[in-house]
């Protein structure tokens, strides 16, 4: 048993630094940092400097154009970006699609799509969920009726993150609606956003940001070469396009970084005549998550290290999402708390990127509240946490 | 980054299992109630290594590193072993460390129980709150005060002893560590049966001799290291014992039926097993953390073993509440096999420091590092 990295472990970690010391713009950190919203153009800039390294696509093989990254890498890799505060990657095309195309797509459609993945010539976003289709995914109704060489799709799609900026979208929809199960007669479709007959229309959160959006298909005529797989297997594709969704569930670099913030604005605030973090109440929450977050932190490597040893993820990965939106919500809290009075403003432009408003208060606060409200989600979406604690418990029951 | 376990480690845990399985039961654990320790089972964990295990070769043992003692216990723990095997760790350690080399070695061939006579009424998990006092007349010590809740005193041959040679109750300086011989003039004991299983007793020593041993000034750095390898020992133990109780915990939801249906299928109760398969897979990272950093340097080890201790104390409260919740009126049983394991894993929090204790203690580090 040993908890260090090894020799050339410590040495990727070295270059992961001293990459994200030299091409990491500060301009972007800031922003993340102070938990500003990001323009597409913030993305593709992150994106492009990671491309130039070979990073943008991790867990994508050579052959592809990926780095293939061993799994502690990858780790490595994710913890140092997330703690330098660097944009995230936008995962619809280079986690989600990707891998699905790689194991399920024609080699017309590995040709054509994965490169201009990697490229960011085309913005993906992701079709999954729909007003009746939340945790229970295998509900889809929005349907592709084939007609000669098209599909005509009718219905819509909701909670598509960032589809805003999509060129593309890739959807589960109903080819087969006399199928025995939900989980048959679901089809995988590639649609492009420009399509005569779709409509984007932003969802305002009760942070009061719009970064997810209702897509609406009425009509929308697709070539049936846009088909991933099969007809009627696109449960399949799903399910392990969600598999892929999972790694780094437990998001331990998002929040070490959350947590540094935290100790930093408890070590400035004051309260009663002296720093915040000295207030015992204050400062034993912190440490409790402190605790908790190091303990999760090594859990997180068991798994990677069982993932590095060829093991499939049991129940742990489902542990992992639970435990890390609990830790990561309980941060989002304990900083709201601690900026006080001061998450009560409600002043969403602060957040706008590129804002020149004067702060309300400390530069830290402006984002304090909001955070905690739009990380609400966290234990809501890719499978709300209590479908995670019934698929832990029927894994270890085996009933 | 390597988190397999080594083939002698590997081996040691396997052939522990298999003796345990074999041997361990209702008798060997009634048989330490009584007299603190069952003979054949003692010798039985000689004879295996076991004790072995928990020294370095220097010290005549082949092990002593922190995930050989996480090892061990985590063993111990599953089947609820209620030997005295922390005291071996825990005195035996600090015996090892002042030189005494002769006892280690009794102690590790099975001849020898030991156990450290520390807390004292009041100082609670204060290890540098000490007020008995040693006397020296002539070379010869004498120690008098009352010692509470001693772990395996009524068994132990011999007994390490701290004690004051200089200064105030709360100081750090002025302790010294001593030995007393278990028949010793002016010691008198008041056995009693730990919830835990074992026994302990109330310890107290009237101008008893006792011998000297570890340094001049303080043995203050001997305590909190021996302490932090007992509280690895405890946390391993505990994970142990969790997983056991996890594991009855779901046969019973299983096999168990109300309203025609194994009760497992019922949601409220399979989110509530959720929740306690996470916190000890969080209790056996704690565990690993603090393993991979007991022999570093005070500060950064301490900082772990309260964050384990902490961790752990607050998961043994949900497994013990949850278990028995969840098993309904069985669990509340004495003579159903969840008993013993709840109890036992219920007194992790009241030794070497609660969860209150160690969230303290941890904060107390933090701001040291930080301002260092």
């Amino acid at each position: 048993m040993d908890l260090s990295y090894t020799p050339e472990e410590r040495a990727f970690r070295d270059e992961v630094r001293a990459f994200l010391r030299d091409r990491l713009p500060k301009r972007l950190s800031d922003k993340v940092r102070l938990g500003r919203h990001l323009s597409k153009d913030d993305y593709l800039e992150w994106h492009a400097r990671l491309r130039e390294k070979g990073w943008l696509a991790p867990n994508w093989p050579k052959a592809h154009g990926g780095a293939e990254l061993s799994a502690v890498q990858r780790h490595i890799l994710d913890e140092e970006v997330t703690a330098a505060h660097a944009p995230r990657v936008v995962p619809f095309g280079l986690n989600m699609l990707g891998p699905v195309l790689m194991k399920f797509g024609s080699s017309e459609q590995q040709a054509h799509y994965l490169p201009r993945i990697l490229n960011d010539d085309d913005w993906w976003c992701q079709g999954y969920s729909e007003p009746g289709a939340g945790s229970d995914l295998a509900s889809v109704r929005t349907t592709a009726v084939r007609e000669g060489d098209e599909y005509v799709v009718n219905g819509q799609k909701t909670w598509t993150t960032l589809g805003q900026h999509a060129d593309w979208i890739f959807c589960l929809v109903r080819t087969d609606p006399q199928a025995e199960k939900p989980q048959q007669g679901i089809s995988f479709l590639l649609i492009d956003m420009n399509t005569p007959g779709i409509e984007v229309r932003p969802i305002v959160l009760i942070d009061g940001s719009t970064e997810v959006n209702e897509v609406f298909f009425s009509d929308v005529r697709v070539p049936v070469e846009n088909l991933v797989g099969e007809e009627n297997k696109g449960w399949t594709y799903a399910k392990y396009l969600l598999t892929h969704e999972r790694t780094g569930i437990a998001g331990v670099g998002f929040a070490s970084a959350g947590l540094a913030n935290l100790k930093r604005i408890a070590a400035t605030e004051m309260s009663g005549g002296r720093p915040l973090s000295e207030n015992p109440f204050f400062a034993a929450r912190m440490a409790q998550v402190e605790i908790d977050l190091m303990a999760m932190a090594t859990t997180n490597l068991r798994v990677v290290a069982q993932a590095e040893a060829g093991q499939a993820p049991g129940p742990e990965s489902s542990m992992l999402k639970i435990k890390g939106t609990q830790i990561r919500q309980e941060i989002n809290f304990l900083t709201r708390r601690a900026v006080g009075p001061y998450a009560m403003p409600f002043a969403s432009e602060l957040l706008e990127e590129g804002t020149n408003h004067e702060p309300i208060g400390p530069e830290y606060a402006a984002a304090a509240a909001p955070q905690y409200l739009n990380n609400r989600k966290l234990s809501i979406y890719g499978g709300s946490n209590e479908i995670q604690r019934g698929i832990i418990t029927k894994t270890l029951l085996n009933l | 980054m390597d988190f397999t376990m080594s083939d002698e480690r590997r081996m040691l845990a396997d052939s522990l299992r298999r003796t345990i399985e074999r041997q361990y039961g209702p008798e060997a654990r009634a048989k330490a109630d009584d007299t603190g320790s069952d003979p054949a089972v003692w010798a039985a964990l000689a004879e295996l290594g076991v004790l072995g295990a928990l020294f370095t070769e220097e010290q005549g043992g082949f092990g002593g590193a922190g995930p050989d003692i996480a090892t061990v216990f985590e063993e111990l723990g599953r089947a609820a072993v209620a030997e005295p095997v922390t005291e071996a760790l825990l005195a035996g350690g600090i015996l090892a460390d002042c030189g005494k080399s002769d006892a280690v070695e009794q102690l590790i061939a099975g001849d020898m129980h030991l156990c450290l006579a520390q807390t004292e009424p009041g100082n609670r998990y204060d290890l540098t709150t000490v007020s008995t006092q040693a006397t020296e007349s002539g070379g010869a010590w004498a120690l008098t005060g009352h010692k509470s809740v001693v772990v395996n005193a009524p068994a132990a041959n011999l007994i390490v002893v701290t004690a004051r040679v200089a200064g105030d109750v709360g100081d750090r300086d002025g302790i010294g560590l001593f030995t007393v011989a278990a028949n010793a003039k002016g010691l008198a004991m008041r056995p009693y049966p730990m919830i835990g299983g074992g026994r302990g007793a109330e310890v107290t020593l009237d101008a008893t001799p006792a011998e000297r041993i570890g340094p001049d000034d303080t043995a203050a750095p001997i305590l909190e290291r021996h302490v932090a390898r007992a509280i690895l020992a405890q946390c391993a133990e505990a994970v142990g014992m969790m997983d056991a109780i996890r594991d009855m915990t779901l046969d019973y939801l299983r096999t168990r039926k109300q309203f025609g249906r194994p009760i497992g299928s019922f949601q409220a109760l399979q989110h509530r097993m959720a929740d306690m398969a996470i916190e000890i897979e969080q209790a056996r990272s704690a565990v690993l953390n603090l393993a991979g950093h007991v022999d570093e340097e005070p500060a950064l080890r301490d900082r772990h073993a309260s964050a384990a201790k902490q961790l752990i104390g607050r998961a043994a409260r949900l497994v013990v509440e949850d278990s028995v919740q969840l098993h309904g009126g069985i669990g509340m049983t004495a003579e159903y096999g969840l008993g013993h394991l709840v109890r036992r894993l219920m007194a992790v929090d009241h030794r070497f420091g609660d969860t209150d204790h160690h969230l303290e203690r941890f904060i107390a580090l933090r701001i040291g590092a930080e301002a260092g």
